[in-house]
Order: C-alpha cells, then sequence, then structure tokens
C-alpha cells in the first residue's frame, strides 16, 4: 500500500492526466528487476521460435527429401557439401540439430502449455468448489488432492503412462493429472479468504445464481497467485515431459520434443560426438531457467504480503 | 487406516487400468501363445469371470505374495523386484547421504552470509540445481567424468560384496566408482532443496535471543552454529528429506536409466517399453506400499521430533 502512495505523486508530477491503473503498477513493478527483464524477453523470442520454428529454421529437419544421410553426425560449424551451414552440427540420421532443436521446442512448449492451461482450468474450477461450497464437498476434494500430492509427480505420471501408452493426447491427459492438485490447492486457498469478504456477500444478497458468484465475482478475485503457479507448474511439465520422453514413454518418434532429441544423441557420446546431446539439453535449460526467473518475479510482484 | 484406503485404491486403479483399458488377454498372456493355451490361462486367471470376482482373485493372489510371472524372465514379478530392490535402496541411501553432507554445511554458510560472493553463489547454484533436468546432467556428467575424462566408469554397478546377505557395492573401490556419479547426480535436485532449507533456517535461528545470548557468554563461533544453530535446523530437514526419500526411489527410474544401474527403475522401464505387464504391476503395488509406509514412519517421527505437533493434535 504504501508503494502506491509514494509513488503517486511522483506519477501524477510527471503525467497528471494519466491513471494509475492497477494493471499499469504490475508492469511497473515487475520491469523494476533487470533480471526479469531480461528473463521476460529472453520467454519472448522462446515463445517466437516455437510459434515459428517452420518459417525461421534453416532446414526442415524432417522433410526426407532435404535430410541426407551423407551429413550425419558432422559437428558444429561445419558445412554440407551442397553448401548448408550446419551451426550447431547434425544428429545420427543428419539432420541439422539447430532446425532440430527448434521443432522440439515447439513440441516441448506446446505440451507443457496445453498441460498447464488444462489443469489449471481443471483444478481451478475443483478448487473453487471446494472453497465456495465447503463442507463435504471441500473434505472429498481436498483429500484426493492430498493423498495424490503425497506421491512424487515422476511416480504419478509413470503410472499413467504405463496405463495409457505413449502419444501426445497421452502426454497432456497424465501432465493433467499430476499438475491439478497444486492448482486446486492454491485457488482453494485463496478463495478461502475473498469468500468471507463483502462483496461476495453483497452477491448473494443479490441472489444472482452460484455460478455466476463463483466464475464473475469469485475467479477474477483468486486469480494472481493462480498466475504463479502456472508458470512455476509449466515449467515443471516441460521439464517432466522431457524426461518422460527421454525414458521412452512419452511422446513417439513422430513427435520429438527436447527430450527426444537429448535421448538420440545419448547413444553417440561414447565415441565424443557431445553436440546432439548438449544443445537441446541447453536449449531446454534454458527454458525452464527463463519461466521460472518470470515465475519468481511475479510471486514476488502479485504477492500483497511482500509488497512494502 | 487412511494408509490401508490408499493401497486399497490403487490396487483398484492399477487393476482397472491393466484390466479395463484395453485387451487383458493380450496384456497377460504372452502374445506367442496358441489358442488352447489363450484358454487355458484365462481360464487359470479367472479372465472369464464376472469383473468384481477378477479383483477378489487379484487381491488375494496379491495378499499371498503372488503378482504374476513375467513374460520375458519367466519368473515371478515380485521376485525380479525384490532382487533388484537393494541396488537402488543404495543408491537412494547414499544420494541422500550426499545430499545431506553438502546440502547442509552450503546451506547453514549461504544463511550466515547472505550477502558475501559465496552465499550468492550457493543461492544461485541451488536455483540452478533445481532447474536442470536431471537426465541431462547425469549425460554430461557421464561425458565429462566417463568419456573426456576417462575417471569414472560410465554405467552399471561394478564390483559387490555380501553385507548380511545382500549385495551391496560401496564396500569396494570398483563398486564405489561405479556408485559415486548416479549417487551424486540423483542427490543434486535434493541438495538444492536441502541448501534451501537449511538456509531458511540458520537465517531464523541465527537471530534468535538464545544465539545471542550463546555469544554473549563467549561461546566460540563454530561451537554455537555446530550445536545451537545445527539442533534447530535439524527439525525440517529432517522431516522434508523423510517424506523426500520417496522421491528419491521415484527418480532413480530416471538415474538407474541413464547410469544402467540395475535396479528396480530400469527393470520398470525396461518393462513398460516390453509391454511386460506383470513386472508393471507388482512394481506400482510395491511402491505404492512402500510410500505409504514412509508417509506413516515420517508422521510417527514428526510428532515424536516435534512436540509441537501433538499439542496441536490434541486441541483440535
Amino acid at each position: 500500500m504504501t508503494a502506491q502512495t509514494q509513488a503517486a505523486p511522483l506519477e501524477a508530477v510527471e503525467t497528471a492526466t494519466k491513471v494509475v491503473t492497477p494493471f499499469r503498477m504490475f508492469l511497473r513493478d515487475y520491469f523494476e528487476s533487470r533480471t526479469a527483464t531480461a528473463a521476460f524477453a529472453f520467454l519472448l523470442v522462446i515463445v517466437f521460435i516455437a510459434v515459428f520454428a517452420p518459417f525461421i529454421s534453416p532446414t526442415n529437419p524432417y522433410d526426407l527429401a532435404v535430410v541426407d544421410i551423407m551429413d550425419s553426425r558432422l559437428p558444429p560449424f561445419s558445412q554440407s557439401f551442397d553448401g548448408t551451414m550446419y551451426w550447431l552440427g547434425t544428429d545420427g540420421a543428419g539432420r541439422d540439430l539447430l532446425s532440430s532443436i527448434f521443432y522440439g521446442l515447439r513440441t516441448s512448449l506446446g505440451v507443457g502449455v496445453a498441460s498447464g492451461l488444462i489443469a489449471m482450468m481443471l483444478g481451478g474450477s475443483f478448487g473453487l468448489l471446494a472453497a465456495y461450497f465447503g463442507g463435504k464437498v471441500d473434505t472429498v476434494i481436498m483429500r484426493i488432492v492430498d493423498i495424490q500430492l503425497s506421491f512424487p509427480a515422476i511416480l504419478v505420471a509413470l503410472i499413467l503412462l504405463a496405463v495409457l501408452g505413449k502419444g501426445v493426447d497421452k502426454i497432456i491427459v497424465a501432465l493433467v493429472i499430476v499438475q491439478w492438485a497444486y492448482y486446486a490447492r492454491t485457488i482453494r486457498a485463496s478463495a478461502l479468504v475473498e469468500r468471507r469478504k463483502e462483496y461476495v456477500e453483497a452477491a448473494t444478497c443479490l441472489a444472482l445464481s452460484h455460478r455466476r458468484i463463483v466464475f464473475k465475482h469469485l475467479l477474477p478475485n483468486c486469480l494472481p497467485p493462480m498466475i504463479v503457479v502456472v508458470t512455476v507448474q509449466t515449467a515443471h511439465a516441460i521439464s517432466l515431459e522431457a524426461t518422460l520422453s527421454f525414458l521412452g514413454i512419452g511422446l513417439p518418434i513422430t513427435e520429438p520434443s527436447l527430450g527426444l532429441l537429448i535421448a538420440n544423441g545419448f547413444e553417440y557420446m561414447m565415441s565424443m560426438k557431445y553436440w546432439i546431446s548438449f544443445f537441446p539439453g541447453i536449449a531446454l535449460l534454458v527454458t525452464i531457467v527463463t519461466i521460472n526467473l518470470v515465475g519468481d518475479q511475479l510471486r514476488d510482484v502479485l504477492n500483497p504480503r511482500l509488497q512494502k | 487406516m487412511q494408509s490401508v484406503g490408499v493401497v486399497f485404491i490403487m490396487s483398484l486403479l492399477v487393476f482397472i487400468g491393466v484390466n479395463l483399458i484395453g485387451d487383458p488377454v493380450h496384456m497377460l498372456i504372452n502374445p506367442e501363445a496358441d489358442q488352447a493355451e489363450i484358454a487355458r490361462v484365462m481360464r487359470d486367471l479367472g479372465l472369464d469371470r464376472p469383473v468384481h470376482e477378477q479383483y477378489w482373485f487379484f487381491i488375494v493372489n496379491a495378499l499371498k505374495g503372488d503378482l504374476g510371472t513375467s513374460f520375458i524372465f519367466g519368473e515371478p514379478a515380485l521376485k525380479l523386484i525384490i532382487q533388484r530392490m537393494p541396488a537402488t535402496l543404495e543408491l537412494a541411501l547414499c544420494a541422500l547421504f550426499m545430499a545431506i553432507i553438502f546440502g547442509i554445511p552450503l546451506g547453514v554458510y549461504a544463511g550466515l552470509y547472505p550477502d558475501t560472493k559465496a552465499g550468492k553463489l550457493i543461492m544461485s547454484g541451488s536455483i540452478l540445481g533445481f532447474s536442470l533436468p536431471t537426465f541431462w546432467v547425469g549425460l554430461m556428467m557421464i561425458m565429462l567424468f566417463a568419456v573426456i575424462l576417462g575417471w569414472l566408469p560410465s554405467t552399471g554397478r561394478g564390483e559387490t560384496v555380501p553385507l548380511f546377505g545382500i549385495e551391496v557395492s560401496f564396500l569396494t573401490w570398483d563398486g564405489l566408482s561405479h556408485l559415486l556419479m548416479p549417487a551424486f547426480n540423483l542427490a543434486l535436485f535434493k541438495m538444492s532443496l536441502v541448501i534451501r532449507l537449511s538456509r531458511a533456517g540458520a537465517k531464523e535461528v541465527f537471530h534468535q535471543d538464545y544465539i545471542k545470548f550463546a555469544r554473549a557468554k563467549g561461546i566460540r563461533p563454530a561451537r554455537i552454529i555446530l550445536v545451537h544453530v545445527m539442533k534447530n535446523i535439524m527439525i525440517p530437514v529432517v522431516t522434508v528429506l523423510g517424506l523426500e526419500f520417496g522421491g528419491l526411489i521415484a527418480f532413480s527410474v530416471v538415474t538407474e536409466t541413464v547410469f544402467a544401474w540395475p535396479g528396480m527403475g530400469k527393470l520398470i522401464i525396461e518393462a513398460i517399453q516390453n509391454l511386460d505387464r506383470p513386472i508393471v504391476v507388482a512394481y506400482l503395488m510395491i511402491t505404492v506400499l512402500l510410500f505409504v509406509t514412509i508417509n506413516l514412519v515420517v508422521d510417527i517421527l514428526y510428532s515424536i521430533l516435534d512436540p509441537r505437533v501433538r499439542i496441536q493434535d490434541v486441541k483440535s
């Protein structure tokens, strides 16, 4: 609160007409940290690469007409005889590693974000229901959450994938089931606080429907902590997907994510061909660290207790 | 009571997963069997009976210790898993030990001197430890220490010697050198966790009155840190590590695959890939049982270690 009152006169002097909206305040707080700004810029670049991978990749690594087996296992900065430059070298099948990483990033990020969003909607709804109705509904939902969270994520994913099998849809289902409990727990905690506030009471007095109160009144006020959980969980999901794909129980070979690219390089490690596993790993690491840094800053900015 | 319930629910889920999703005949019977064989095994397994009776057979057999026979090895699944268990437990315990002996001193240091370069370096290191994908770190460790430098062997378990009837590898040089990299790899994530916990603990404890009093009495700084600070940060560290031990066993699946460590994690991954369903079912049931036991033991230990928990329980 004090940060708001301190900053308000300054803003007022600079631009008398400008209104300080909560969103603008949030932006200002976020970009105060240089690390966080850099992380955000990096994240934009990563998302850009993932979305436009087919247009910016030097070659299409999955177009059999372009890939030449003669070019396999070339070290970084080597050139193919027809003049194509392989900045990061090629893998065992002669695919350009840089292009493979761009395409892999697309798959990894896609699976991570999709599962994160679905899990948020599912977990969020259950968490809201638990908090709003309380009583038995709350007990049952939260007991399931507690039991699930007492097992590590990788074990839950392993059980699910052993039963479901391979595939993009299956790994998204597994990741959603692994993650929903975190969202449910987070939103329930904030919804329990919000539910006792006067505006909910007022809405109840107006005889608004349960649905309207939960989604129009309660939900928007519970969103800030959820945004933080989304970033952290998406990073987790990407990491978990890579691990499962590396183990050979995640995505099929036809959908190469970063984890599969790393697994492909495993067999060439012993003959010093480090780059096939090394560079996809770096891409994975940069993605996860970037998302975590953005999430850290969001937590600091959005947490009312930490605001001075 | 709840633990029994969880085991029961998990057995139901695993049973439904294996038997109702997909064709149980294909999953449970060797694909090379002929028609007569299939009919015989179906009758033996009770697959021609109603579902609830099938589940009853599954439970009764499981309680007798019979979780099916592996297609690949032709031996009881439970026996195969029990055989591999010591290797996994050895790896997990070693990783836990490493996480503690490296994590606590680093964490306490970072907590006592948060503004020094070393303190900040430790903290950034722990953030990296959280973000690094374990399997990739494992690969890079093999690349560096086994392929480029040639200091450590890259895969396998090395020479083992029996200790109380269990084969262990940490008592021979060869075994120890095989154990070092996988254990460190597995420990990395937990080490970051221990660093964070002990740093937070040390920061909190260091401003307490009893530390000021101890300093005013002129007790040596080393003794203050080793006795007064350490004792008080041990409670959260011990309880969290207890709970995380299960996580180590689960995560050993990854490390064992990377380093070709012959434990039960490697067995389950191979079983999933080979569609060796009895082993998958047996592994899942055993791990769930293991987890519920660990959680129960930690809960009990927690109330013994920290009297405040018991008081809360009585009040509520």
